[in-house]
């Protein structure tokens, strides 16, 4: 049992302090929320509305009707959809390699892979719009997910080569003994093995590119508008309209904030596994 | 020496031999797609660097050789935002891991509801870059803006401060959006390895009589160095590269109060088309950050062997 004094000792040294913690990290956007359920009229007049009775949901209304926001989150939905499906394609095979096998120039690899993740987008960013521009992808969904494609497949071959080097070596072989080729004990037994490993590292590429700014600005345009570019469209010419503008960064981070949520203890786990051994 | 000796031997190498290839053969896809889309736009960025090239007058591009680069090292505007790279990076980065420790140390003691909290604290991870530079944008706003008014209120301010207009506090209050936008990540590593440290460590400590103080001395801190210094090093690398919250927020102003190098290129080439100039910048900036990508590249390198 904890006695009383201990009780308010822990609330003083600890409950206390992580409440701090936990409202600096997400006060500034309770208050982007704040500022997108008040009226516009109240903003101008009396600023954000700090009491949920003058709260309403007309800046939401005013973002679904007056602005193409939905189909926006259309096309970040289609961009990092197929980035997703591209990076985890071509990752799960190469992951395999580098887990199971120990061939010349596996390191090479491996560092090339995680080179590639550190190049600066700037650098990049210039010639990936020379070369979209040569083939006519200039504002086409391929383009984004190419662009992204950049970040997400190294990301996800060394994501998934710790989570398959988690799965025991003997699984393999013990398929193999009952007749199974490589290929097979890949698809049949460390696949679905591997499956929460590789759902989690689909929710992180999906994360990263629905949240991408930079190239969907650069390489999209009026055909192909992210959210995350059409968020800074709804800057008025004239004056900011804070209300709307928080309403639709509310509406565009929700996705990927809620994913985030729900995969968080998995993701952590794959995300912090490098650094710690490191 | 027979017929039937001879077949399995001649079976058994075909057999290696595909063995040995089978692990180039699944590594291809992801190989020659990542030649595509990364080292071969890399080596074009750096032949480009070598021509006077405009986007709008392609045919007047020429090869220049490396004038641009002498251009670069004679443009002052380079060695502004060089500086303001370093500072850029010489504050976040620490900022971020002094706030990242301080929560992990938090968020690491025992209470009630600290799952929700670790999930909580994540937050700012997860949100877009654009949400976060307009979200800060509103809170730094010189008239209407929540920052001003509760600085007023405590009366630690006389007037409304322009925080993002004012080209001497500008830089820094953009180092607080990313600072609070990478804290948690900070916050995050160092709660794991927090974790790997064993309990009986800290037991013995105690016994000893150690103070709270020199536990944290000689007990956490060693504990968690390498996790600082894996964490810091990718940081570092991640703030320099990061345009996309400077950019929504100021985009560069006033002035060149807020440009960064790797900025600087990319209104170069958007702005003004000067794709030659622009990528040039940019491989700069990437000859300046190998430096730091090597040694987290080597880092990493002893740990694959096994």
């Amino acid at each position: 049992m904890i006695g009383k004094p201990t009780l308010t000792r822990r609330i003083l040294t600890t409950d206390l302090p992580a409440l701090g913690v936990i409202l600096l990290a997400i006060g500034p956007f309770m208050w982007m929320l704040m500022t997108s359920f008040t009226p516009q009229g109240r903003l101008a007049a009396l600023g954000v509305a700090i009491s949920p009775a003058n709260w309403s949901f007309e800046n939401y209304v005013r973002l679904v009707s007056r602005t193409s926001f939905l189909g926006n989150m259309g096309h970040s939905f289609i961009v990092a959809a197929g980035t997703t499906a591209l990076g985890l394609f071509v990752s799960v095979t190469a992951a395999y390699a580098f887990s199971r096998f120990r061939f010349a120039g596996r390191r090479i690899l491996m560092m090339q892979f995680l080179l590639v993740n550190m190049f600066p987008v700037v650098l990049l960013i210039l010639p990936l719009f020379v070369m979209m521009r040569r083939f006519g992808l200039l504002d086409t969904h391929a383009a984004l997910i190419i662009a992204n494609a950049t970040v997400a497949i190294p990301f996800s071959v060394w994501m998934l080569t710790s989570y398959i080097n988690a799965i025991p070596r003997s699984l393999d072989e013990a398929a193999m003994t009952d007749g199974c080729s490589r290929m097979q004990a890949l698809k049949r037994v460390i696949l679905p093995l591997a499956m929460p490993g590789i759902v989690s590292t689909g929710i992180y590429i999906f994360i990263t590119a629905w949240n991408e700014y930079l190239y969907a600005l650069t390489l999209g345009g009026r055909n192909v508008r992210t959210v995350t570019v059409a968020i800074q469209t709804l800057i008025g010419e004239y004056q900011i309209e804070w209300g709307l503008l928080s309403a639709g960064g509310v509406v565009g981070a929700l996705p990927a904030t809620i994913l985030f949520l729900i995969a968080q203890r998995r993701l952590i786990g794959g995300l912090t596994q490098g650094a710690v051994k490191g | 020496m027979s017929f039937s000796a001879a077949l399995p031997d001649q079976a058994a190498p075909t057999r290696t031999w595909r063995n040995r290839l089978l692990p180039y053969g699944l590594l291809t896809p992801a190989v020659v797609v990542t030649v595509v889309i990364v080292f071969l736009p890399m080596i074009e960025a750096v032949v480009t660097s070598l021509y006077a090239f405009v986007l709008f007058r392609p045919n007047a591009a020429r090869f220049v050789g490396l004038d641009n680069y002498m251009k670069l090292i004679q443009d002052p505007v380079f060695w502004i935002t060089l500086k303001h790279t370093a500072i850029w990076i010489g504050l976040t980065v620490p900022l971020q891991m002094g706030l990242g420790l301080i929560a992990a140390l938090i968020l690491n003691r025992e209470f009630p509801w600290r799952g929700l909290a670790r999930a909580l604290v994540i937050i700012p991870w997860a949100l877009p870059s654009v949400v976060i530079a307009l979200m800060w944008r509103w809170i730094y706003d010189a008239n209407t803006g929540v920052l001003n008014e509760i600085l007023l209120r405590l009366s630690i301010i006389q007037s409304a401060i322009p925080w993002l207009a004012d080209p001497d506090k500008a830089l820094y209050a953009v180092v607080v959006t990313l600072t609070w936008q990478g804290f948690p990540f900070f916050a995050v590593m160092i709660l794991a390895g927090l974790q790997g440290i064993p309990k009986s460590r800290y037991e013995a400590a105690s016994i000893d009589g150690a103070s709270a103080w020199r536990q944290f001395r000689h007990v956490t801190l060693p504990g968690i160095a390498g996790v600082l210094a894996t964490a810091g090093l990718l940081r570092i690398i991640w703030v320099a590269n990061s345009i996309d919250v400077i950019f929504v927020m100021t985009g560069g102003g006033p002035g060149y109060a807020t440009q960064t190098l790797p900025l600087y290129a990319f209104i170069k080439a958007r702005q003004n088309l000067d794709f030659g100039y622009g990528t040039t910048i940019a491989v700069m900036f990437t000859v300046l950050l190998g430096v730091v990508v090597a040694i987290y590249i080597a880092r990493m390198s002893r740990e694959v062997e096994r």
